[in-house]
């Protein structure tokens, strides 16, 4: 079989969510890369070194430096013709275009995909990761996301070939305005060793900085957030946690004033140790986590904070 | 300007899924159902467009089983004007859904469709960009802001990073984030309004599209459990099991 996979990447740096992604689709076959973007010579070289993978195809245009699905679809469908699966990282701009793609090429996408048993068979979670389905698709091409937190990265050993490809049509009816992005120092929140997540009990935006960020810092981790921290506008919305924002499995998840919503535990319980501070004994976050601490996290956070800087951190 | 929203009628999102022990499928007998959230923001972003005077029509349309038609009736009770059931008593997947979607809306010629960004039953965040596909339009997912004006939609979207605005020429597909809006309750004044708008009831196989599955479910399981973890006294207490016990600092 021979599978492309379209790179995850910032613009010059291919993200660990691409090594993830080759990893899971080196079971199915042959791998080549797809740098799409604008700008994205570096990225490129990056994916040239990535094991497994035989050619790294580039192509760049404005509409795809912007991620645009229209544009993304115009690129993707016809280089579909020449492979046999089409594989994506389930970030929120592989959701976005994805199934675009899938759809075009009548074919049933497969997304966020956990585990791959065979080339046609694939388990993927649903309601909330409550339950997770074995599915075998009947379609002769696949096009399949990866939820990159259920795969070890591909190694860096490689040095595929890199070929320049033509941009395709553009995005037809779609126009890039603007974004905020939001610019931090600390690691990204799906790659993160270690994530910090504050909810609701913060209050405020002011708390939240105060109590959560100090932590991450510390630690050297991500910042995360439940979604009724994120509504109340207490932290961007790209740090949500769960169901519907982003999933991660950090080595150490510690989650501070945080209930456990089934929507909320979605998104971080395969994290490989999980604590829990919160005042309320019963919160359901307790039934997950490896280290419960019931206390008010207004002294217990202060005093963690004081022991780690003893313990070395 | 005619909007049409497509949806979908799902498992409560308080109520925690089940797995049947025959691994056949979540156990959803008795058990309370609703309409998908991200659903319900679509149903109240339409309804408030048409109370700005933006839309003039809101068409519900919801793909399922005979209890498909109550949540077209929910959605009537927030606002929305007639209601679309299309009939179909197996679970259908989001590439038949959206090819039934595409049929509805080549009849209906809406100015747009606004929908959810994803149903949390089978989480698949699918049928809203395969739509598009299918029509040849333009999308705007994961919309937390979103302005109509004649010929094209301005939408800021929830990305990875933080946020994206773009402008999408119409007619095109908008799927609707968290934080969209709040939808209302539904008044009982207009709860016994609604009974009285009409609902076309038509079965999925009329609409001559290939609705087979191509997706064979060989079992659904339990996700593993969480072996149980412990209670520590105080902050030094974690601190000393994390860092010997646990080695994660
Ligand atoms: C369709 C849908 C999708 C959703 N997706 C997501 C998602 O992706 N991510 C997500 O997180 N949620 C999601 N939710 C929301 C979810 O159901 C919960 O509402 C949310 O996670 C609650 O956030 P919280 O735990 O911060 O707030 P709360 O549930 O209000 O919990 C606050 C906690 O803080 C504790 N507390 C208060 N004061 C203190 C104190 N001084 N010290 C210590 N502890 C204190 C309380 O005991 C409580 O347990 C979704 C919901 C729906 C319907
Ligand atoms: N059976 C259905 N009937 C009507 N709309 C649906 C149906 N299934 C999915 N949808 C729509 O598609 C959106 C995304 O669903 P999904 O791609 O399945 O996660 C939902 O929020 C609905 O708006």
């Amino acid at each position: 079989m021979s599978v492309l996979v379209i790179a995850d990447h910032d613009g010059k740096h291919v993200r660990d969510t691409t090594h993830k992604t080759v990893a899971a689709a080196a079971r199915l076959g042959d791998v080549d890369i797809l740098v799409a973007g604008k700008g994205v010579g570096d990225a490129a070289a990056q994916a040239a070194k990535i094991d497994g993978v035989k050619t790294v195809l580039v192509a760049e245009s404005d509409d795809l430096g912007h991620g645009l699905a229209e544009a993304l679809e115009a690129l993707i469908v016809p280089l579909a013709a020449k492979y046999d699966a089409i594989v994506v990282p389930s970030t929120s701009q592989g959701k976005n275009f994805a199934p675009r793609i899938a759809a075009k090429l009548d074919v049933a996408p497969i997304t966020d995909v956990i585990e791959v048993i065979d080339a046609s068979t694939f388990v993927r979670p649903i309601y909330a990761g409550n339950a997770l389905e074995t599915v075998k698709t009947s379609d002769a091409k696949k096009v399949i996301t990866i939820r990159p937190t259920a795969f070890k990265p591909a190694g860096e050993g490689g040095s595929a070939k890199i070929e320049k490809i033509d941009a395709g049509g553009g995005a037809k009816g779609a126009k890039f305005i603007s974004e905020e992005i939001v610019k931090s120092d600390r690691p990204e929140l799906g790659a993160a060793k270690i994530v910090v997540s504050g909810g609701r009990a913060m209050g405020s935006a002011e708390e939240f900085h105060k109590i959560i960020e100090p932590i991450a810092d510390l630690l050297g981790g991500a910042v995360g957030a439940s979604r009724a921290a994120v509504d109340a506008g207490y932290a961007p919305n790209d740090y949500q946690v769960g169901q519907t924002g982003k999933v991660v499995a950090p080595d150490l998840y510690i989650a501070i004033g945080i209930s456990g919503a089934i929507q909320h535990l979605a998104g971080m319980k395969d994290s490989k140790v999980i604590v829990a501070i919160n005042k309320d004994p019963d919160a359901p976050i307790f039934q997950v986590a490896d280290y419960g601490l019931v206390a008010d996290y207004k002294t217990a956070v202060p005093e963690l904070m004081a022991a780690l800087k003893q313990a070395g951190k | 300007m005619k909007v049409l929203v497509p949806v979908k009628r799902v498992i409560d999102s308080n109520v925690k899924a089940r797995v049947k022990p025959d691994q056949s499928g979540v156990d959803l007998a008795n058990v309370k159902m609703a309409m998908n959230p991200f659903c319900e923001i679509a149903v109240e972003e339409a309804v408030r467009l048409k109370e700005k005077g933006v839309v003039t029509e809101v068409v519900i349309v919801s793909i399922g089983p005979a209890q498909a038609a109550e949540t077209i009736r929910t959605a009537l009770a927030m606002g929305g004007d007639r209601g679309i059931h299309v009939q179909s008593d197996t679970d259908l997947q989001p590439l038949a859904i959206a090819k039934l979607l595409k049929a509805v809306a080549d009849e209906e010629k809406p100015n747009f469709i606004l929908m959810g960004k994803q149903a949390i039953d089978g989480d698949n965040n699918a049928v809203g960009q395969m739509l598009a596909a299918l029509l040849g339009w333009p999308q705007a997912t994961f919309a937390s802001k979103v302005e109509i004006s004649a010929s094209s939609a301005k939408v800021t979207r929830e990305v990875d990073g933080g946020l994206q605005t773009e402008e999408v020429a119409l007619p095109a597909v908008i799927t609707a984030d968290l934080r969209l809006n709040e939808p209302r309750y539904a008044s009982l004044p207009n709860i016994m309004k609604a009974k009285q708008k009409p609902i076309v009831a038509k079965p999925a196989a009329d609409y001559g599209v290939d609705i087979a599955p191509r997706l064979t479910v060989l079992k659904v399981t339990e996700p593993p459990k969480r072996a149980g973890g412990i209670k520590v006294e105080d902050a030094a207490a974690l601190v000393a099991k994390l860092k010997t016990e646990a080695g994660v600092i």
